[in-house]
């Protein structure tokens, strides 16, 4: 969508682009109407109230117009502001980026010097420069002005940091772009929305602070008046004639309210995170909106989804993220997921204790049953109550995951103490006993650990360990060992491994790698655009695959030990969820794909202990379907 | 047969701790001297893990990092500290992060004509008619000129980084993880795409990457790196499957085999040593099995004819 | 830390020197000639040259500025003319009238935005949130001295509830009620704009820590969802709201100046607008270098509260 029309749909930013609209216009044709010389004193006719003959909005001390003062006020203190904030932006902006891009000892040099203005409380910088200058309307613009490049240096500086680290720079570099054009032509594009955010939350800022001064007497100078300087000569009366104050004040709270609504409308059209709605915050629990009644529980799974399905909602749009999931875990069996980026393998898994970020995440249908018991619609107290006592999970990135600012230690504590009532040193032991079980050496000193002072590798034995803290049911874990190296994800797959066998857990495991399911898990459930299309024993499925898309997604994963030779690929892309085909969703690029696999639902049929989504297996399965 | 590409004791070092005046508080070596060939028309695999010094290695070899000390000589000429302008013709780089390699605000036509204006000063209708014939190479319909990268996919725009980067008509690419970043079934596609192009275009490839098995199916010789220095060197069908250096041993019993049973190749827990105190002798030497007095007093050094490792007690 | 508190004061040395050389070099602009300012202009050539000697303004500049930065060191800021009294003492004097009112506000501000700021976040789109939002909307609007002007005249003229200006009666004593009842305006006054700065930068950075993926944990956890906002999310939320409290602690002393002339308060501000009016440089070089430093030091012990926060700062 384009920025004008999302400026225009937030009806905030609308009506202060209106109220804009006319003070700028007013201003505008201000020396046109036939209003009264603003400066000509009559002091007959002082403290004339509102409403007066001949004078709309009265009269000031020295009898003068106060519609007439108001107007022309307005234009100055606008044109004042607004040069203001263009000086301190293009100036401001200006090193900024030379700092940012540049870098090294040119930054380091000009950010202090910026640091020390900012060391200043701003004001006093402005006072300075305006007893230097003497007082005045131009001296006081340069004051302010001044006063905020730093402000905008420092914005900008930090911005261009960001894009002159990315690898579009590099690119452009080896296409022969030296830095001056590399600067005005890679840079600058991409900084300028932010100048333009910059700039639009701090104009109402400016024309504030240029008020102020000439509030002080140090602005514009009589019998010329800014806004400003007529709400300062009207304290003197502020008590036997009010209105003299409250037009100009009420003038200027105006103007700087419709401004800053316009600034918040542009920040929120520009800024890329606000527009694809990123800057929402997840409610605790995902909502739920189930038309269709719950299914029920069946068989002796611990852990078993039925029809899951979970969506969301971003503008209006709908993507389909997991369409309808059936999946079952048994005490102590590994249940692998497997699937490309995309295909719901996350969703799936945080669904299962309603923790998808909500919004625009929505579980719509289908049931979770944990022992029976249906967490879908569960209350948020039950959910809480489950969530790391009998569910938990390991997430991929340790880093990310564990909270930066709290010791490993007081964190597993944590996790222990929301659900038993032990003492602290005793839930401290038993963090300790849970950093030994899952093999960290040292545990004792790494209790009091900050998690950036841990490898990638210890941060996910904490993440494990965490997980263990309440000794759960089941664990869900969503490649946990993606973020790792080869060597390290060797060992953390072991221990996971050791653990379930030795604590008897229910693991769900999500991966998008084949070697690693066919070393730790018992079954596999392939994963394509939110619906599972095959499921069975990993090593019946791994030699046997039947639908074309597992054995095609195998041919196409190199395997170490075979040499140099050509890939299997895949033609096309995995269909995007918010415009899934109807049929088989692989049928676009599967090349056994005929007339019947586009028409109609193609149900997961169960032969024997394996569960297939297709019309014209690979293989034909043995049992009914 | 010659030399596309020629490293000799090419090193780099980090300050770190940088003040304003005065010294730096020390010094991280990223890449310790590394002495490399690599023959035209060769695909040389580098594999090591994170901060092992891929990238540096690579960024140096485009000009885009100064190095600290040693050689580079692209096509038989000596290229030490040139601008990447000057790089920019002989040997181009692919990045890992395809979108993040686009500028955003960009069309494809203006990101694609850069190279051929900067580089070879081309006027306008030869360009269009070179991008035609890139965008034929690399499987990409021409629609897609006008559009800006944020429309494509991963695969697509790291497609449209391999067509940058031969509009440059270096003939030699540095692929930087070049697909890791990608899904199995599209990383497939651009895996084929480059053998392709390499076969047409008779280009010579520089592959990183850390995915052991990707290595070993695109590479013709493959080099192992680990903190910094090249500790294997061989063909790629002998370096995994008969590893000569126990790191390399340890990698490829680390990667995940179907039907390979489960256990840990490392009883020990093992660190990375501290790049700011590197230990004396072998780097390796913390987690090797094989570590004697010797790995403890001196740094291995690249020996060998046609595997070269470096290590006092290598495997075979 | 210890170590780290010192690296600091260290390190405030330069940042002092270069204010000193900033409001040296900002009045060695003055065009024309100070002591004809001074004397007016209708002083006699003699007295103008006296002053000029008196005031070291025969001298280069560089030079001046070494004069004056050692008589600085020593504690002699110099004689301010328009007062006829030494600069420091009547510096001092004002300041603590501008700390009482500077302090208040900025505890208020601190309080009242970071606790509005995480209620509006963890209420997004809620009806808190929108009230909030408008509140501070119309708070970052409204100027400061017009504020206090419209307050005076409903709770001090209408309502009589507050007296209207000054920091103590003219006559009487001078306890904490009184002090409190003289303050409860100008402080309010000064404390709204920062609130509603504080407040919205609160919530954004609330909204940043919600998404992240250590809240999730938190969640998986089983954590109460108020422990979740008030110890996970604000804690790291705190990281980047405390620098703003920083410089917002610099816009309430500078706000202090407009509030100090609307409620006749006795501090700082007032001193430095009258000074510049009356062209008496000595106390405007004076008072903004102590103030300057002031700051100075508050900043340093907001860096040693953000690296007690976060632990990721080397010390
Ligand atoms: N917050 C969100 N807003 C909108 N769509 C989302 C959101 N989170 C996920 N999706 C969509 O849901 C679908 C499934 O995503 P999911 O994260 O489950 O995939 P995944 O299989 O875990 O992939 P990966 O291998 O990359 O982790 C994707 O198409 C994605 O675009
Ligand atoms: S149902 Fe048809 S299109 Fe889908 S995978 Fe099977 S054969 Fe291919
Ligand atoms: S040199 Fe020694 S320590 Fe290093 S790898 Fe060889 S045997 Fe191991
Ligand atoms: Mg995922």
């Amino acid at each position: 969508m384009s920025t004008l029309a999302l400026l225009a749909r937030n009806r905030l930013a609308l009506a202060g682009l209106i109220v804009m609209g006319l003070v700028v216009l007013l201003a505008l044709v201000t020396p046109l109407l036939p209003l009264p010389d603003p400066d000509v004193t009559d002091t007959g006719n002082r403290f004339l109230p509102p409403f007066s003959e001949g004078a709309l909005l009265g009269t000031d001390h020295l009898g003068r117009d106060q519609l007439s003062r108001l107007l022309w006020g307005t234009r100055l203190s606008l044109a004042v502001g607004f040069a203001a904030a263009t000086i301190a932006a293009v100036l401001g902006a200006a090193v900024g980026i030379i700092a940012g891009y540049y870098g090294g000892r040119v930054d380091n040099l000009i950010m202090r010097g910026v640091d020390m203005l900012m060391a200043f409380p701003y004001i006093l910088l402005a006072l300075a420069i305006v007893a230097a200058l003497g007082p005045g309307l131009l001296n006081a613009l340069i004051a302010v002005a001044a006063v905020n490049i730093p402000f905008f240096a420092r914005n900008i500086r930090g911005i261009t940091v960001g894009i002159a680290n990315r690898e579009f720079i590099d690119a452009a570099r080896l296409a022969g772009m030296n830095d001056a054009r590399i600067i005005l032509s890679e840079v600058l594009p991409n900084v300028i929305p932010v100048i333009v955010i910059a700039m639009s939350t701090t104009v109402g800022w400016m024309i504030l602070e240029t008020a102020g001064l000439s509030f002080l007497g140090l602005g514009s100078q009589p019998p010329q008046a800014d806004l400003g300087s007529m709400l300062g000569e009207a304290r003197a009366a502020l008590i036997t004639s009010p209105h003299t104050s409250v037009v100009p004040g009420a003038m200027i709270l105006i103007i700087v309210m419709a401004i800053n609504l316009l600034g918040d409308g542009v920040r929120d059209a520009l800024d890329p995170r606000l527009r694809s709605g990123a800057l929402t915050r997840p409610m605790a629990a995902t909502l739920v909106r189930r038309e269709d009644p719950a299914p029920e529980p069946q068989g002796d799974d611990v852990l078993s989804l039925c029809d899951l399905q979970t969506q969301f909602h971003v503008k209006h749009r709908v993507y389909r993220a997991v369409g309808g999931v059936s999946l079952g875990v048994k005490p102590g069996e590994c249940l692998g997921i497997i699937g490309e980026s995309g295909s719901g393998k996350s969703v799936t898994a945080l669904s299962v204790m309603g923790l998808v970020a909500s919004p625009p995440g929505v579980i719509t249908g289908g049931a979770v049953h944990y022992k029976g018991e249906d967490l879908v619609g569960a209350p948020y107290g039950r959910l809480r109550d489950l969530r790391g006592r009998e569910v938990a999970y390991i997430f991929q990135d340790p880093l990310a995951t564990l909270h930066p600012l709290y010791k490993v230690g007081d964190q597993l504590v944590e996790a222990i103490r929301v659900h038993h009532a032990l003492s602290d040193s005793e839930a401290r032991a038993r963090a300790l006993g849970l950093l030994r079980d899952v093999r960290i050496p040292n545990a004792e000193s790494r209790l009091d650990s900050f998690p950036h002072e841990l490898s990638g590798g210890m941060r996910q034995r904490v993440g494990i360990a965490m997980a263990l803290a309440n000794d759960p049911e089941v664990i869900i874990a969503d490649e946990p060992t993606t973020a790792l190296d080869v060597t390290v994800q060797a060992q953390i797959l072991s221990l996971l491994d050791t653990l379930r066998r030795e604590k008897g857990l229910a693991i769900v495991f999500i991966t998008h790698d084949f070697g690693v399911v066919a070393q730790l898990c018992d079954r596999v459930a392939v994963m394509y655009a939110g619906r599972i299309v095959e499921e069975g024993p990993t090593r019946a499925l791994l030699e046997a695959p039947a639908h074309p898309y597992t054995r095609r997604l195998i041919a196409c994963v190199p395997e170490l030990g075979e040499g140099k030779r050509r890939l299997h690929a895949i033609p096309g892309l995995p269909p995007a969820v918010n415009d899934l085909p109807s049929g088989c969703a692989f049928a676009p690029r599967c090349d056994k794909a005929q007339p019947a696999c586009r028409q109609g639902e193609i149900a997961l049929d169960a032969y024997g202990p394996r569960r297939l989504r297709c019309l014209y297996p690979e293989t034909e399965l043995e049992g009914t379907a | 047969m010659s030399l596309a590409l020629r490293l000799e004791n090419l090193s780099k070092s980090f300050a770190v701790g940088k003040r304003l005046f005065g010294a730096p508080k020390g010094h991280v070596h990223a890449v310790h001297p590394v002495t490399l060939d690599v023959p035209e028309g060769e695909t040389l695999g580098i594999v090591g893990e994170s901060g092992c010094g891929k990238s540096t290695l690579a960024r140096m070899l485009v000009g885009l990092l100064a190095p600290s000390g040693g050689h580079i000589e692209i096509e038989g000429q000596p290229l030490d500290n040139a601008d990447p302008a000057q790089f920019g013709k002989r040997i181009q780089y692919v990045f890992q992060d395809p979108i993040s390699s686009l500028n955003p605000r960009k069309t494809i036509r203006q990101i694609m004509e850069a190279p051929l204006k900067r580089l070879h000063g081309m006027a306008r209708a030869a360009r269009d008619k070179r991008i035609s014939e890139i965008f034929a190479q690399v499987n990409l319909r021409e629609e897609f000129l006008e559009r800006y990268p944020h429309e494509f996919s991963g695969g697509q725009a790291q497609r449209i980084g391999i067509a940058r980067a031969l509009a440059a008509e270096a003939r030699i690419l540095i692929l930087d993880e070049p697909v890791s970043a990608l899904d199995v079934s599209v990383q497939a596609q651009v895996l084929n795409l480059l053998a392709d192009l390499k076969a047409r275009l008779g280009l010579t490839y520089l592959f990183i990457s850390h995915d052991l098995a990707v290595v070993e199916a695109v590479s013709d010789r493959v080099a192992v790196l680990y903190f910094g220095s090249v500790v294997e060197v061989g063909r790629a069908e002998d370096v995994f499957s008969a590893p000569r250096h126990p790191y390399t041993k340890l990698l490829a019993d680390s990667a995940p085999v179907v039907g390979r049973a489960l256990s840990p190749p490392e009883s020990r827990e093992t660190e990375l040593p501290d790049p700011l105190n590197p230990p004396k002798g072998c780097a390796f030497r913390a987690r090797c099995p094989n570590a004697g007095p010797r790995c403890a007093e001196e740094v291995p050094q690249l020996e060998g004819e046609t595997g070269q490792v470096a290590c006092f007690h290598p495997l075979r | 830390m210890g170590r780290y508190i010192l690296k600091r004061l260290v390190s405030a040395v330069p940042v002092l020197l270069g204010i000193t050389v900033i409001v040296f070099a900002i009045m060695a602009m003055i065009p024309g000639d100070p002591a004809t300012a001074i004397l007016g202009s209708y002083a006699t050539p003699e007295n103008v040259e006296k002053l000029n000697r008196d005031l070291g303004l025969d001298k280069p500049a560089v030079q001046r500025y070494f004069i004056w930065l050692w008589n600085m060191v020593q504690g002699d800021f110099g004689r301010s003319f328009s007062l006829n009294r030494p600069v420091l003492e009547e510096v001092l004097d004002r300041f603590g009238a501008t700390l009482v009112l500077a302090g208040t506000s900025f505890v208020l501000c601190s309080v009242i935005g970071v606790a509005a700021g995480v209620v509006s976040a963890a209420r997004q789109y809620g009806l808190a949130d929108k009230a909030i939002t408008f509140a501070v909307l119309l708070g970052i609007s409204i100027p400061s001295f017009f504020l206090g002007m419209m307050m005076i005249l409903i709770f001090a003229v209408q309502l009589r509830w507050f007296p209207a200006s000054g920091m103590w009666p003219i006559y009487g004593d001078r306890t904490l009620p009184v002090l409190v009842t003289h303050l409860t305006m100008p402080a309010l006054a000064l404390a709204v704009v920062a609130t509603g700065v504080v407040a919205r930068l609160s919530r954004s950075a609330m909204l940043e820590v919600l998404r992240q993926d250590y809240i999730r944990t938190a969640r998986a956890k089983g954590v109460p969802e108020r422990g979740v906002i008030w110890r996970h999310a604000l804690r790291a939320a705190m990281v980047s709201i405390l620098p703003v409290l920083g410089i917002q602690a610099g816009f309430v002393l500078s706000g202090a100046v407009y509030i100090e002339m609307v409620f006749q308060w006795p501090g700082v501000g007032r001193m430095l607008v009258d000074a510049i009016l009356k062209r008496d440089i000595l106390l405007v070089q004076g008072g903004v270098v102590l103030v300057a430093a002031c700051y100075v030091m508050f900043n340093i012990v907001v860096d040693v509260a953000q690296s007690l926060l976060d632990p990721r700062i080397k010390t």
